[in-house]
């Protein structure tokens, strides 16, 4: 039986590992692969609390989290492509402006 | 691990790798021979001996493994290393899910003849297969070559699109039987069903004369799905990435595709992924479709009943198995033949051909299979 | 036993190569391959914690379709190596990685706290069936607003990634 503290914890430092990919890289698909991390260490927490008090409900929201990502992840490297035609690269720096 | 398991996992890997897989390298080259009027493979010989081409595929091996390992330069060496493993590994394990037999009681012991009864059989088969696609994309990313890097981006595109309609169109099936498991779903049609029985149940007539109730049809998954066996199909042959389907490769277009880097040994591998598919498609097929390792017309109880009286209950049992997995195996048989018939028969299809078939054509009527076999569930339930 | 040991070995591998994903900064085909093991290890996790369903999903949508669309991307583009270097804005990188550091610590600190005990689960818990039964009957709202807002990314990635034609 795996303690619950445990799980949670790697819930968390693969939330941070995202965290930190997401703040420090550059590259605009790192850093929806780091969101992608992000939205699995909540997955871990989730599966973690369904098993603690056996009921369902975590599992449920898992499957929601895997749908949402899907759809960003969708949407996501649509605006990378759309981005790179039209500047040439993938670099989040190259776009800080709102309007150009 | 239990030695029952060691046993089922040899017996498994001995038939596929041992004996089918040598021997479909060898009816790739006759069928092709007979089909376009040649004479085929018959060149190879061991002291004058050809044996109707039979050595051939000793022949290919010993010239694969005699070859230059070549890893262009500026490629990705672990990368470029690591490729042809990944793509031969998933159809290895989808073999420890099918059921070559069904379950079988000597006294005491049980013998379940599948590896792994997973509860979510099916899913296995889906998830391990989704991950074959890696196999091809880092082939042709890691070789630095702009040829073999289309190949993969063709094969990443083709393969994600079939597994999303190879999902859909056995989803009939699950509703069918109403289960995952891979045993289950053999045991389910492991029976008859009245083909004209309907019109009893809806009321039409009291009674059916004897001569059109004695027509039945086995439970199999082709009799109650058959658009959904045919999409299946289409769509799992299309994932092995051979003729018709073969865009991935296009000698015509882009030479040879992912692999076009790859030579002796590693592109052996590839080679060889892509003819063990050949049977664990076939397997995947039986199992749904073809009704897994069960008799026509004569179920489990029936024959062990019938020759029991004869040989006694224990060896009428072991007969019985035997007489199972033969079966299983010929059935697997068929389907190679068939994949091979259909691989020597369609010309191959332009690559928006192919995305057309899966996205216009086998999306959509696998969607409307869907809602027709919900609808005909709550029919034949409500009168049943 | 065993499944402690899993566990464990498991969730080394997760967090070994979702480091790998993050810190590798010249070759963004790796990273999405970091990317995949932690998937399958998370989704060995999951079967741990009884969670089979999800784990063939896991495998299946992350593994098998969302990381090969990142690799498709990645090489649609052709991006090759060294044209990720991090940002060149030191204190920024510090920062970002003293925050992730300081909300680690914060969760860290938060589970110390002691949670309920687990309640027993039958052996079936997790399979398929329950997931379904729950699945479409507390939570059918939720489902049916997913599948809108899978139509609606569809269509976004659709309009995206057309060519203008004018």
């Amino acid at each position: 039986m795996i303690p619950l503290e445990h799980v949670i914890g790697l819930s968390a430092i693969l939330f941070g590992i995202g965290v930190v990919g997401a703040l420090t890289r550059r590259n605009l698909i790192v850093i929806l692969m780091s969101i992608e991390l992000m939205l699995n260490a909540a997955n871990v927490a989730f599966i973690g609390f369904a098993r603690n008090w056996a009921q369902m409900d975590g599992q449920v929201f898992v499957m929601m989290v895997i749908t949402v990502a899907a759809a960003e992840v969708a949407v996501g490297l649509g605006i990378v492509i759309s981005l790179f035609r039209n500047r040439d690269s993938v670099n989040v720096e190259d776009v800080s402006l709102l309007k150009w | 691990m239990p030695w029952d398991v060691v046993a089922k996992i040899l017996f498994m890997l001995l038939v596929v790798m041992a004996a089918i897989l040598p021997v479909i390298t060898w009816i790739e080259r006759k069928q092709s021979a007979v089909m376009q009027d040649r004479i085929g493979a018959n060149r190879a010989d061991i002291g004058g001996l050809t044996v109707l081409g039979l050595f051939h595929p000793l022949a290919d091996v010993a010239k694969l493994f005699a070859k230059e390992d070549f890893v262009p330069a500026g490629a990705n060496r672990f990368m470029h290393l690591l490729a042809p493993v990944i793509s031969i590994v998933p159809a290895i394990v989808t073999l420890a899910i099918v059921p070559f037999g069904g379950l079988y009681v000597f006294g005491d012991s049980h013998w379940n003849l599948v590896i792994a009864d997973l509860d979510w059989g099916l899913l296995y088969v889906f998830a391990v297969g989704s991950l074959a696609t890696y196999g091809a994309v880092i082939a042709g990313w890691a070789s630095n070559n702009n040829w073999s890097l289309l190949g993969s981006l063709r094969a990443s595109a083709q393969m994600i699109s079939y597994e999303v309609t190879m999902g859909l169109s056995v989803v009939g099936i699950f509703m069918v039987f109403g289960t995952l498991k891979l045993t289950d779903m053999s045991f389910a049609q492991d029976t008859t069903f009245r083909l004209l029985g309907f019109i009893e149940h809806f009321g039409w007539v009291d009674e059916l004369p004897a001569f059109l109730s004695w027509i039945q049809l086995p439970t199999w998954g082709i009799f109650l799905q058959p658009l959904g066996f045919i999409m299946f199909l289409t769509a799992i042959m299309a994932e092995n990435k051979r003729p018709p389907f073969d865009a991935p490769e296009g000698e015509s277009e882009i030479v040879s595709g992912y692999h076009l880097e790859y030579s002796g040994m590693r592109f052996g591998l590839f080679y060889t992924a892509e003819f063990l598919e050949i049977p664990v498609i076939g397997m995947i097929v039986t199992t749904l479709f073809l009704g897994g390792w069960s008799i026509p017309f004569v179920p489990q109880e029936t024959l062990i009943a019938a020759i029991g009286g004869v040989f006694g209950e224990g060896l009428a049992t072991g007969l019985c198995m035997i007489a199972h997995v033969s079966v299983f195996f010929v059935k697997v048989i068929v389907m190679i033949w068939l994949q091979m018939t259909i691989r020597w028969t369609l010309p191959r299809f332009r690559y928006d051909q192919v995305m057309d078939l899966c996205w216009k054509i086998i999306l959509p009527l696998s969607l409307a299979n869907v809602f027709v076999t919900g609808f005909a569930i709550l029919v034949v339930r409500s009168v049943v | 036993m065993i499944e402690t040991i899993a566990f464990y070995f498991l969730s080394a591998v997760a967090i070994v190569s979702a480091l790998g994903m993050v810190l590798n900064v010249r070759n963004t085909v790796a990273g999405a391959m970091s990317l995949v093991v932690t998937m399958i290890a998370l989704s060995g996790v999951f079967v741990l914690l009884q969670a089979h369903l999800i784990a063939a999903l896991q495998i299946m949508i992350y593994a098998g379709a969302i990381v090969v669309l990142f690799l498709f991307v990645v090489m649609l583009l052709n991006l090759r190596t060294d044209e990720f270097a991090p940002s060149r804005q030191p204190i920024v990188k510090f920062l970002g990685a003293a925050l992730a550091i300081y909300v680690g610590i914060q969760f860290l600190g938060q589970i110390e706290l002691g949670l309920p005990a687990a309640v027993e689960t039958a052996d079936d818990f997790g399979n398929y069936r329950m997931l379904a039964r729950t699945l479409f009957t507390d939570y059918v709202l939720p489902f049916e607003m997913a599948s809108l807002l899978l139509l609606a990314a569809i269509v976004g990635a659709v309009i995206l990634a057309k060519r203008r034609v004018s």
